[in-house]
């Protein structure tokens, strides 16, 4: 699709370890943008002066440059590593998967004995599993641990690791490429996945009127025996939060983001509420509180080696947001929405 | 006919890589045995293929008293395969013993009308309830996805194709490898590196270096094959379990500690001392693998075919068996070639000399 979504999603960068993602945002963003800033906890700032400049209404959009992965514990004498998840990884998914360590991208295997299935029905808990690199020198406790994983296009869609929330990073870029009538700044997060951590930095020394968090986010739409509601389903556009496991969306940005959307013909869903979370719970706690929103491209298999997603969900999700900030999401919101 | 060139690749990593990287799932192997073909075709006197799909090199030796060893190393990997097709998904069964605790997420390659990617697909954890987080996934639970829509996949993909694991083989450290399918791609480069030593060696015996098919749903090739070759003595060449947290102890054996030398009655105990003696001369390091009973192995089938085949078997250890995620030595590989070539040197010229009780 673009070579900077490819870029995005091929860096690593676990919590507390973004400066790889961050440089390649910086190189992104330089010439689009008026100022860049990275400050103490490592959120990277983009700021884009406004064209109405009658009126003053500040927007935050953001998107999170960490991904899920893993950090050495410590390094076993027969070259076998201890390690946890920073973030959330599914025990399930990790026996017989290929890593890389630290800054050197040593490889590894994430141990798995044989018959170890036959030896009762459970999952390994991730403090019991084990990377072998085959005694690789030179890595010690701290190193970040990702999943080795390329991105490509993968029949109709596209794959890769760590689209949560690199998908969000790539749509950010993408939007401040463009001229809106409100000031913009764009705020790429670190600590996401540990707890929404740099959002709430961001958002109390950005201090907007608004905010929209971008996101890759839950697709449940496997077959399945009982009728489940599918969480986010791909290809079916833009999924807007009303309510996750981290805040409660601000009604008027849902409206606005619905009424945008049926204006420009643009597909859209619910996704389906009290699922995930996101730096909108930070953000809309900041200072006195900010009316904030999410809005996410869907995607299988997040917090795997390989996500999948449709390209047409990433290009509906700019536009949504951009007709947005060009429209009612560029102005001032009214205090209180007028059902008319 | 004239060896008038060289193979294409004697390091043992690369060509671990080019096996361990081409599918052959069993009951599918024309990739992997056309593969196979190109790098042992410069080493032997004839190649033919049988009827169920056995590679075969004729590699003939000095002797004229017609003496045949054959050589058994099966090429052919677990895998799946495609039993339904079900809104825009596959659902799939297990071809040989697959581990299915290692399956979720892993990415896979669909041989439908054309190659397809594809990994298996499972529901995130983010929408489970904490009690379904705690299960392992059972193969109701698990399907693959190719990012197809339900009509464009139906066009490209019907029950019964093939399936096999996507994944690159690399080095990691100390000389070490990953990769899938290293059971039993290890012992095919063991086969074409120990016939890459003879190429500078006499020997007296007839050489039948077999590639088998099918051995991981039942040994069915060797069973054909060592039937066709009528061999005077048999050699498995397969993989056996190292040593790693959570293997049993008397069953693994240590990694980087040579070829594991099987021991039991599967194996023919003269044949065997003949194995050990050349280890021991020719100083190759190596293990003794207790085999109770069924060895697992093409050893298994080769031993009673037609009036019964004396048989040996050596075997590389092999981390993490039947994931995407095994891991070899490859030194190990190295030395399991040097132990071959020595004991097939080692042959005797008069079969009475593997009798089991010396009858005079």
């Amino acid at each position: 699709m673009d070579e900077l979504l490819e870029k995005l999603s091929n860096a690593r960068g676990v919590a507390g370890q973004e400066g790889e993602v961050r440089a390649i945002l910086r190189e992104a963003l330089f010439e689009h943008v008026d100022e860049l800033s990275v400050d103490s906890i490592g959120n990277l700032i983009a700021r884009k002066k406004g064209s109405d400049t009658a009126r003053s209404h500040r927007v935050m959009l953001a998107a999170h440059m960490d991904e899920v992965g893993g950090i050495v514990m410590r390094a076993n004498s027969d070259g076998t590593l201890k390690f946890r998840s920073v973030g959330g990884l599914d025990p399930r998914i990790l026996p017989g998967k290929r890593v890389r360590i630290g800054e050197e991208k040593a490889p590894g295997v994430i141990l798995r004995a044989p018959h170890a299935a036959r030896s009762g029905r459970r999952v390994m808990p991730i403090s019991d599993l084990l990377i072998d690199t085959g005694g690789a020198g030179g890595i010690k406790p701290g190193d970040m641990i990702t999943f080795e994983s390329s991105y490509e296009e993968y029949g109709a869609l596209l794959k890769g690791k760590s689209f949560d929330d690199r998908v969000g990073c790539y749509m950010l870029v993408e939007l401040l490429k463009g001229a809106y009538p409100c000031e913009l700044v764009g705020v790429f997060t670190v600590q996401e996945e540990i707890g929404l951590r740099g959002a709430g930095v961001a958002a109390y020394a950005v201090e907007p009127d608004a905010a929209v968090a971008l996101e890759g986010t839950v697709a449940d739409d496997l077959p399945r025996q009982q009728d489940i509601s599918p969480t986010t389903e791909l290809g079916k556009g833009p999924a807007i939060s009303v309510m996750d496991r981290s805040a409660h969306a601000d009604r008027r940005l849902v409206r606005i983001l619905a009424e945008t959307a049926a204006a420009h013909d643009i597909p859209w869903q619910f996704k389906q509420p009290g699922v995930g979370g996101t730096d909108v719970g930070s953000i809309h706690l900041a200072r006195g509180g900010v009316p904030a929103v999410a809005v996410a491209v869907p995607c299988r298999y997040i917090h795997t080696p390989a996500a999948l997603m449709d390209p047409a969900d990433v290009k509906n999700t700019i536009r949504l947001v951009s007709n947005a900030l060009s429209g009612p999401l560029g102005r001032p919101l009214r205090a209180e929405w007028s059902e008319e | 006919m004239t060896r008038d060139r060289q193979p294409p690749e004697t390091d043992s990593f690369s060509l671990l890589k080019e096996l361990s990287e081409t599918p052959g799932v069993s009951g599918q192997e024309e990739r992997i045995r056309a593969c196979v073909s190109v790098h042992m075709a410069p080493l032997v006197d004839d190649l033919r293929t049988d009827t169920l799909g056995n590679l075969t090199g004729h590699k003939r030796g000095i002797n004229p008293s017609g003496n045949k060893v054959m050589l058994a190393a099966h090429m052919d990997e677990i895998g799946l395969i495609v039993t339904r097709l079900e809104k825009g998904f596959l659902r799939f069964a297990p071809v040989g013993g697959v581990d299915l605790g290692a399956l979720p997420a892993q990415e896979v390659t669909v041989h439908g009308r054309t190659e397809l990617p594809g990994l298996i697909a499972s529901r995130p954890p983010h929408v489970l309830t904490q009690q379904e987080r705690e299960k392992p996934f059972t193969k109701a639970e698990l399907f693959i996805d190719v990012g197809l829509s339900a009509d464009a996949l139906a066009e490209s993909v019907s029950v019964g194709d093939f399936i096999s694991v996507r994944q690159n083989a690399a080095e990691l450290g100390n000389g070490q490898a990953t990769g899938k399918a290293l059971d039993n791609r290890v012992s095919v480069v063991v086969l074409l590196q120990a016939l890459r030593l003879l190429q500078q060696r006499s020997h007296a015996w007839d050489i039948f270096a077999v590639v088998t098919v099918q051995e991981e749903i039942g040994l069915r090739g060797a069973v054909t094959a060592a039937f066709q070759t009528a061999p005077d003595v048999g050699i498995a060449l397969d993989v056996t379990y190292a040593e790693q947290p959570g293997a049993s102890a008397e069953e693994a054996m240590p990694m980087g500690g040579g070829p594991a030398i099987g021991l039991g009655p599967n194996l023919h105990p003269v044949l065997r001392e003949l194995m050990v003696d050349a280890a021991e001369r020719t100083e190759i390091p190596y293990s003794n693998e207790v085999l109770p009973g069924n060895s697992g192995t093409d050893a298994w089938a080769m031993q009673v075919s037609q009036s019964g085949v004396p048989t040996a078997l050596i075997s590389v250890p092999v981390r993490n068996m039947h994931t995407p995620a095994e891991t070899v030595a490859l030194k190990d590989i190295e030395r399991s070639a040097r132990l071959l070539a020595e004991t097939i040197c080692a042959l005797p010229d008069d079969m009475s000399a593997l009798a089991l009780d010396s009858n005079g």
